[in-house]
């Protein structure tokens, strides 16, 4: 059933154009974004406006990245994102296996649990989280943002390891524990080093989450030295002007870490995000 | 225990011991992920819900008062309230829509056969690119592009669709259209990549098979595509539901949930009557009605999920 030559060049043809329009809706928006950040801003909305102009410059960058104050808001989203995402991984491999390789009373309800975090509103939980962060004494500090975030992140990870202990036969742990290996040197030893794959898919997804987290990071910290780049960004907003060459050239490089996960480990990003809706 | 010396197999408290340790094991794996979230939902849970039943919580100087369910018929007959509910829906339900169509429709673009293995990569990168940004970024972005000097008004304008310029995000007819339509840009990534993976999983078969009975291509996607996407339909959609009916960020940092509450979602009410009214058992009782509307879609995802086999 192939169709003659030129119908398939039409198809092609129209393909294109289809193709075309979809990748202007998705990267014309951004592409603005960053020509916007290397012009003055006074040019921003200039008449007519165009993508590039004789007001091109790195300043706004050299602006952002020589105050000492903005530098440290990427000091602590770094801190905090791979402080989640070590803390994720570890803790979701062991409840990954333990789900993966044991049968025990309740197993199906803690399961359900966990899936069933992914559902609980942030903001349900902000209220409370306020008072038992203070009673804790840990407001306004790195351990209190490590420690929230983990609650949404925790649940994609166990999912994904879960799963991907799953598809690892059960004979190779066998084979260490009548060895004499424990259960825990099975899991360090053998799934650990073979699972890295998923590892990787786990830590991508969770750093990417605890870098773009908002609502916690507004309300659990209070001193400008805690604040993350999300929540800088939103403080520049709200200054006397609007300083909008500088709040997108922030936003550029504040976008940057997790662009550069994503076109590195494309492909374990993309099991990310479909591990809730896929596999399971 | 002195079995150093002998035979550990013969030891008979030692083989109870290892039974009962290798009982509590699967627990103990589980330890740090049970802890973390008994402290950090289970309780927070109880308590915004103890929150919701008595007045006078927190910063107060008054002692608390049990008041039962008043604070639930005072939300739920506020007229801010219901306006906030609908908005609520209006924005979960177009986006949701919104982002199915486009999502799939990207996917089909990306798995035609017509295509060469690079330009898809090509394509598929752009196409996922809103995902890649936090809210607090997308929100900046569109406020530069839909600012009333911005570029889409000159585009429109050139155009000739509108006679003047047009206050996207402060103009109270507008704002929530342009809201909604920001989290659609945003949000359809996510189910992009979900059909990419499905629509790789159909068998070629099944399309043969359908070609040989004389199907045309929409039918084949009515009648094969569709059905064997639909799982995955089902969950990215209850999935999304959840995630967009308590949205925050992007519409904090947007509209702050104005002009005159015409984007007024129920967390951005919530944020509002706990952190700028401190009405904090008022703030506890609508946190509680999100909580009750996400559970409600999430008992159906959970149904669609199987995590442990049966």
């Amino acid at each position: 059933m192939i169709g003659s030559r030129r119908e398939i060049l039409t198809r092609k043809f129209l393909l294109w154009i289809a193709l075309l329009l979809g990748a202007c809706f998705a990267g014309l928006p951004v592409l603005w974004m960053v020509a916007s950040s290397f012009k003055s801003n006074l040019e921003i909305f200039a008449y007519p406006p165009a993508l590039i102009d004789h007001s091109f410059s790195f300043a706004a960058y050299e602006a952002v990245l020589s105050d000492p104050g903005q530098l440290r808001f990427f000091f602590n989203s770094y801190l905090v994102a791979i402080m989640v995402t070590i803390c994720t991984v570890i803790t979701s491999i062991l409840a990954g296996y333990s789900l993966s390789r044991y049968d025990f009373p309740f197993k199906k309800a803690l399961s359900l649990v966990i899936i069933g975090v992914q559902s609980v509103p942030p903001i349900t939980l902000m209220i409370p989280y306020f008072g038992l962060i203070v009673w804790l004494r840990i407001y306004n500090t790195y351990t209190a943002l490590v420690l929230t975030y983990m609650v949404f992140t925790l649940s994609y990870a166990i999912i994904m390891m879960t799963g991907y202990f799953n598809t690892l036969p059960r004979d190779l742990d066998e084979a260490v524990m009548i060895d004499g290996g424990g259960s825990f040197v099975t899991l360090w030893r053998i799934l650990v080093p073979i699972s890295l794959p998923g590892i990787v898919a786990v830590g991508v997804y969770t750093f990417m989450l605890a870098w773009n987290e908002f609502l916690f990071a507004l309300t659990l910290t209070r001193t400008n030295d805690m604040r993350t780049v999300p929540i800088g960004i939103h403080l520049l907003m709200g200054q006397h002007s609007f300083e909008w060459n500088q709040m997108l050239a922030l936003s550029v490089l504040g976008s940057l870490p997790v662009l550069i996960l994503f076109l590195l480990f494309q492909r374990y990003f993309i099991a990310g995000m479909s591990a809730g809706s896929i596999k399971g | 225990m002195d079995s150093a010396s002998q035979s550990q197999v013969a030891d008979p408290t030692n083989i109870a011991w290892e039974q009962r340790k290798r009982r509590l094991l699967p627990y103990a794996y589980l330890s740090p992920t049970l802890i973390l979230l008994a402290a950090l939902t289970v309780v927070p849970i109880a308590t915004v819900f103890l929150y919701s039943l008595v007045d006078n919580v927190i910063v107060n100087p008054n002692p608390p008062v049990f008041v039962g369910l008043e604070n639930y018929e005072e939300v739920l007959t506020h007229r801010k309230f219901r306006g906030a509910l609908s908005n609520t829906m209006y924005f979960s339900l177009v986006s949701v829509a919104a982002h199915f169509v486009i999502g799939l429709s990207f996917a089909l673009l990306l798995n035609s056969r017509l295509l060469g293995a690079n330009v898809k990569a090509v394509f598929r990168v752009i196409y996922i690119l809103p995902w890649v940004f936090t809210a607090s970024i997308i929100a900046i972005l569109w406020r530069l592009l839909m600012n009333p000097h911005g570029v889409i008004n000159f585009v429109l304008l050139e155009l000739g669709l509108v006679e003047e310029l047009q206050e996207f995000l402060s103009d109270r007819r507008l704002a929530l259209n342009a809201v909604t339509f920001i989290n659609i840009w945003s949000g359809y990534p996510f189910y992009l990549v979900s059909f990419l993976a499905g629509l790789q999983g159909i068998p070629d078969d099944l399309y043969e098979a359908g070609r040989v009975d004389g199907g045309n291509a929409w039918q084949l996607f009515l009648n094969i595509t569709l059905p064997q996407l639909k799982p995955i339909i089902i969950s990215l959609a209850l999935l999304d539901f959840i995630w967009t009916i308590h949205q925050f960020t992007l519409i904090w940092m947007t509209t702050g949930g104005g002009p005159m509450r015409s984007t007024e979602v129920l967390s951005t009410y919530t944020y509002k009557a706990a952190f700028s009214s401190h009405e904090y058992s008022i703030a506890s009782t609508i946190a509680m009605v999100i909580l009750v509307m996400c559970t409600f879609v999430a008992v159906f995802y959970v149904r669609s999920q199987r995590m442990v086999d049966e």
